[in-house]
């Protein structure tokens, strides 16, 4: 049965055809690409609407899998969707973000534009079917297929180092996801079933969840990024397009911290408390560490990639942690940096679009003829500090409360790293938006448009709404998590 | 059995002979090749597959021959693409005013060469096929004699095939002075009772001459010559169909004769198997010339092929056939791409020949992406599906050292990687260099359905392929 789930996943695909027989009906020509951007836009649009109604149809009680598809292929594979309250979310947000990355790339990209709409549905779709495979072989190719078009996105709409930078991204992720293949391949072997469902109730002998666990979270690790292999997101990020940085920050970076709670935490129980000071570890130094190479940048994008980083370690903390607060933590922490690192980026776009530069030097003093933006910028800078009212804040220290329980050292270092965010992100704000316009050539730069004022309004209204009201997400969530923190105490006995 | 009897196993090779001795009297007398005559060597091929699919099953000839679900499987694949290799390279030759029909009769007579070696029940019948596949293909390889690097290729081809010839007759030997026969099921009741270090000494033999037909690393230092020089639809034809043969002579030796002693050569086809992936992923790096790295291309999916093998019984038997099958199509439609790619008449075949082709030519270009991508391995590709074969069958061996062969093989697969990304850099990113020709309309047909078929086809020919080839790989080890 095809269903919702589906639905949604594919929508995107559809997009692509209607491009392709457009531009083979109408040749490549400017009218073309006009028509482009908005198929691309009514098919995100359109997608984001069913995502809407995936959540809608969501049962928050329910802590299973809802919305089952499950069609028998070769094999013994099956085609297996289905959402529980940790995906259901993300696919929302992707749902959400893609109409953003459509409506920001409106004028800023000026070459092969039905080409680039196309990478970007078919990135869609793939991103979404990763929140709801449930079959492992099904989670891999989503998994996978995705390199393709971001590779694409960062190699031909890039910038400078484009080329050097997509191949760092397509051969890091590569190199992670091969090793999960093995793993995939000897569980599937052992347990003589692909689907997530019946893998989570099966229990490995623990030697075995030692090196299936490591396996997994060598692909998680590099696409999270964790320190130390993080060092292809600043690359991937400061060349990639605009879009190509949000969609980046605010959904790919998700689909490593989903991996671990999907695979690593219910499937490998045993072996993620053993590595648990592992990760704890290499989550307080991502926070810590990158936190100060951020304050040194000169690249006003590669300190954002570069707080992401440490952003994400806050995740990975809560992740395994193994409570709720932590799991919670985790989910809304990543819900609130798909926004707000979006956001981020996007800010980023629009002095780039207009000057062409993302040296931080080059800038200064744009409150004076930007205040709309400098509103914007602030707003988001703040969310990213994680100050009380934005969503920053919920996910930072419910990740910090979690871990708090689990191990008070970390949740001390990784406090830590809230001052030094506020210390880089304010710098930023200090140096680009404040003090009187030195540089002649900012005289005249141009305060937001309303295409880029559209732009900004959902992501203000999330970032507000979430920060306020979290429990819009926690609702959703909670009864899946409580499934997730109980069926990892009862493995481990705590 | 009577002779009737034996006779009704073998009337696909019997098609295939006797197709062969009357196309090459036709064309002797018509001097030329015609389009009724390359037809007729087609239709001798899908007469031959046919015959093959509804024949009987069952042992000929004393076991000198097996007609059993195996070879029903690699001879109708191996017949199909021979079939494509002569419309594709009829079409190249005569592009350049260098038709001849003895290139027709010479794939039909490979490919009755490779039938027999796919049906071989006994060393001796399998030389046979090995030998007359062989001396096909080395004509093939110098088919355009005025071409210096074409010349070099054939020569090349023939001394190494010679030698390694040489040494799987010299295996052979050694196998049936242990033995006492030459028959696959007599060996493996002699291989079964005793721990024969002679016999083992003939296989590793047998297995050189076989790794070298193959080519598998250390083996391998012909392909890229052979490919660089061979013209290049032949060179798809190599890449394809007697690769496929070249492994069931692989699976029909170690499964029919030797199925007890996989302790023993296990150990060496895994290092085969990791050499040649590793020699083809960074002798890969190197190269320039598209030919000569689809030939390091193939030596490493070769490796990835014989971790098939190595694993050896049903599972790892039946992963190498899915992996060989949708290997072929992918790279006969690669070269189909690349024959019909020219750029003022002359051959595109460097990577920087294919700088901004997508601009040029989408077409052509997404087919070769998808061919790269599918050859990286990547999902949902059909060479995914090919490694998920292979590497499964390995993980669910439970044996150590495949496991472990299975996970560096993929670490490989990484680093293979990066030329396949170089060569869809310079098409995607790059800006075009000059203007191509128009691709002729057969193999551009060839490679987009190929692509279609390694992009989305794969998906559902696999529901049927899968089956099929676990049905094929039932049959060994009934000799």
């Amino acid at each position: 049965m095809i269903g919702l789930l589906s639905l949604t996943t594919f929508a995107p695909l559809v997009g692509v055809a209607v491009l392709l027989a457009v531009r083979a009906a109408q040749g490549d020509n400017a009218k073309t690409d006009n028509l482009a951007k908005w198929i691309a836009l009514a098919t995100t649009l359109v997608t984001f609407a069913l995502s809407i109604l995936v959540v809608v149809q969501f049962d928050p009680a329910n802590p299973g899998f809802q919305m089952v598809e499950d069609i028998p292929w070769f094999a013994g594979l099956h085609y297996r969707m289905g959402v529980d309250g940790i995906s259901v979310l993300f696919v929302l947000l992707t749902g959400f973000l893609l109409p953003i990355c459509i409506v920001a790339s409106w004028k800023s990209v000026e070459k092969r534009i039905v080409e680039y709409m196309i990478a970007f549905l078919v990135l869609e779709t793939l991103v979404i079917g990763v929140f709801c495979a449930l079959d492992l072989i099904l989670f891999y190719l989503f998994f996978e297929g995705g390199l393709v078009p971001m590779f694409l996105i960062i190699g031909i709409w890039g910038g400078k180092r484009r080329v050097y930078a997509a191949y760092k991204f397509f051969l890091y992720t590569l190199l992670g996801s091969v090793l999960m293949l093995a793993a995939i391949l000897s569980m599937i072997a052992i347990a003589g079933t692909s689907s997530i469902p019946d893998l989570m109730h099966f229990k490995f002998a623990p030697w075995l969840q030692t090196w299936l666990w490591l396996a997994f979270f060598a692909s998680f690790a590099v696409k999270m990024p964790m320190w130390p292999v993080h060092t292809w997101l600043p690359d991937a990020h400061v060349e990639a397009p605009t879009a190509g940085s949000v969609i980046l920050a605010g959904i790919l970076l998700k689909l490593g911290g989903y991996g671990f709670m999907r695979f690593c935490l219910p499937m490998f129980p045993n072996a993620s408390e053993t590595f648990q000071p592992l990760v704890f570890a290499l989550s307080a130094i991502a926070i810590v560490y990158t936190s100060l190479v951020a304050f040194r940048q000169t690249d006003i994008k590669k300190l954002i990639a570069y707080s992401s980083v440490a952003h994400m370690g806050f995740v990975t903390m809560g992740i395994f942690s193994g409570n709720a607060a932590g799991e919670q933590g985790a989910i809304f922490q990543m819900l609130s940096h798909g926004l707000i690192s979006g956001a981020l980026f996007l800010c980023v776009g629009v002095v780039y679009d207009r000057m062409h530069t993302r040296e931080i030097a080059f800038y200064g003093g744009l409150t004076n003829r930007m205040p709309h933006y400098a509103f914007v910028f602030l707003l988001f800078t703040m969310g990213n500090v994680g100050l009380p009212g934005t969503s920053g804040f919920v996910g930072e220290i419910l990740t910090m409360t979690g871990t708090y329980q689990a191990s008070t050292w970390t949740a001390l270092v990784a406090a830590t790293g809230v001052i030094l965010s506020a210390m880089y992100a304010l710098t930023l704000y200090r140096r680009v938006m404040f003090g009187e316009i030195v540089n002649p050539e900012l005289k005249t730069i141009a305060d937001l448009d309303k295409r880029e004022i559209l732009l900004f309004v959902p992501l203000i209204i999330g970032t507000l709404v979430l920060g306020v009201y979290p429990n819009l997400v926690f609702n959703l969530t909670a009864s899946s998590v409580d499934g997730l923190v109980g069926a990892w105490r009862a493995a481990v006995g705590g | 059995m009577t002779f009737a009897a034996n006779f009704s196993l073998v009337i696909p090779e019997f098609i295939l002979g006797v197709s062969a001795l009357v196309l090459l009297v036709w064309g002797a007398f018509q001097g030329k090749t015609s389009p009724a005559f390359t037809g007729a060597a087609v239709l001798a091929l899908l007469a031959a597959a046919v015959a093959t699919v509804i024949g009987p099953h069952g042992h000929a000839f004393n076991g000198v021959y097996a007609a059993d679900g195996a070879a029903t499987y690699a001879k109708v694949a191996i017949f199909l693409f021979s079939a494509v290799a002569i419309v594709l390279g009829d079409r190249w030759l005569a592009a350049r005013g260098d038709q001849k029909f003895e290139y027709a009769v010479l794939v039909v007579l490979a490919a009755l060469g490779m039938g027999v070696t796919a049906s071989a029940g006994d060393l001796i019948s399998l030389y046979i096929g090995v030998e007359l596949q062989s001396l096909a293909l080395y004509v093939l390889a110098a088919f355009r004699r005025e071409d210096a690097k074409a010349s070099e290729a054939g020569l090349k081809y023939f001394v190494l095939g010679a030698l390694s010839s040489g040494l799987l007759l010299y295996g052979s030997s050694l196998i049936y002075g242990f033995a006492g026969s030459t028959r696959f099921g007599d060996i493996a009741a002699v291989a079964h009772d005793a721990h024969n270090v002679g016999l083992l000494f003939g296989l590793i033999f047998v297995l050189c001459g076989l790794a070298f037909k193959v080519s598998a690393a250390p083996f391998h230092m012909w392909t890229p010559d052979v490919y660089e020089g061979a013209p290049t639809p032949v060179v798809g034809f190599f890449a394809a169909a007697p690769k496929l043969a070249a492994m069931m002579m692989f699976a029909r030796v170690l499964g029919d004769a030797f199925p007890d002693a996989v302790g023993q050569w296990r150990q060496v086809l895994v290092i085969t198997a990791l050499l040649s992936v590793f020699v083809g992923a960074f002798a890969g790096l190197a190269q320039n010339n598209l030919k000569r790295l689809w030939a390091y291309s193939s030596i490493a999916n070769v490796g990835y092929a014989l971790l098939g093998v190595a694993t050896g019984g049903e599972t790892g038997l039946h992963s190498m056939l899915v992996f060989m099958t949708l290997y072929m199509v992918d790279v006969t439609g690669f070269f189909a791409c690349l024959q019909a790619l020219s750029r003022n008449g002359k051959p595109m075949e460097t990577i920087e020949d294919m700088a901004g082709l997508v601009k040029e030519r989408p077409g052509v270009a997404l087919a070769m992406t998808a061919f790269s991508l599918s050859a990286l391995g990547l999902p949902p590709f059909s060479g995914f599906w090919a490694k998920f074969y292979v590497f499964g069958a390995a993980m669910g061996s439970g044996d150590v050292l495949l496991q472990w062969a299975a996970v560096l093989g993929l670490v490989g697969s990484v680093v293979a990687a990066f030329y396949y990304l170089r060569l869809i850099k310079t098409m995607w990113f790059d800006a075009p260099a000059a203007t191509t020709d128009a691709p002729p309309s057969v193999a551009r047909a060839v490679g987009l359905v190929a692509a279609l078929f390694a992009v989305a086809g794969v998906w559902i020919a696999l529901v049927w392929i899968d089956p099929a080839a676990r049905l094929a790989a039932a049959a060994f080890g009934h000799a």
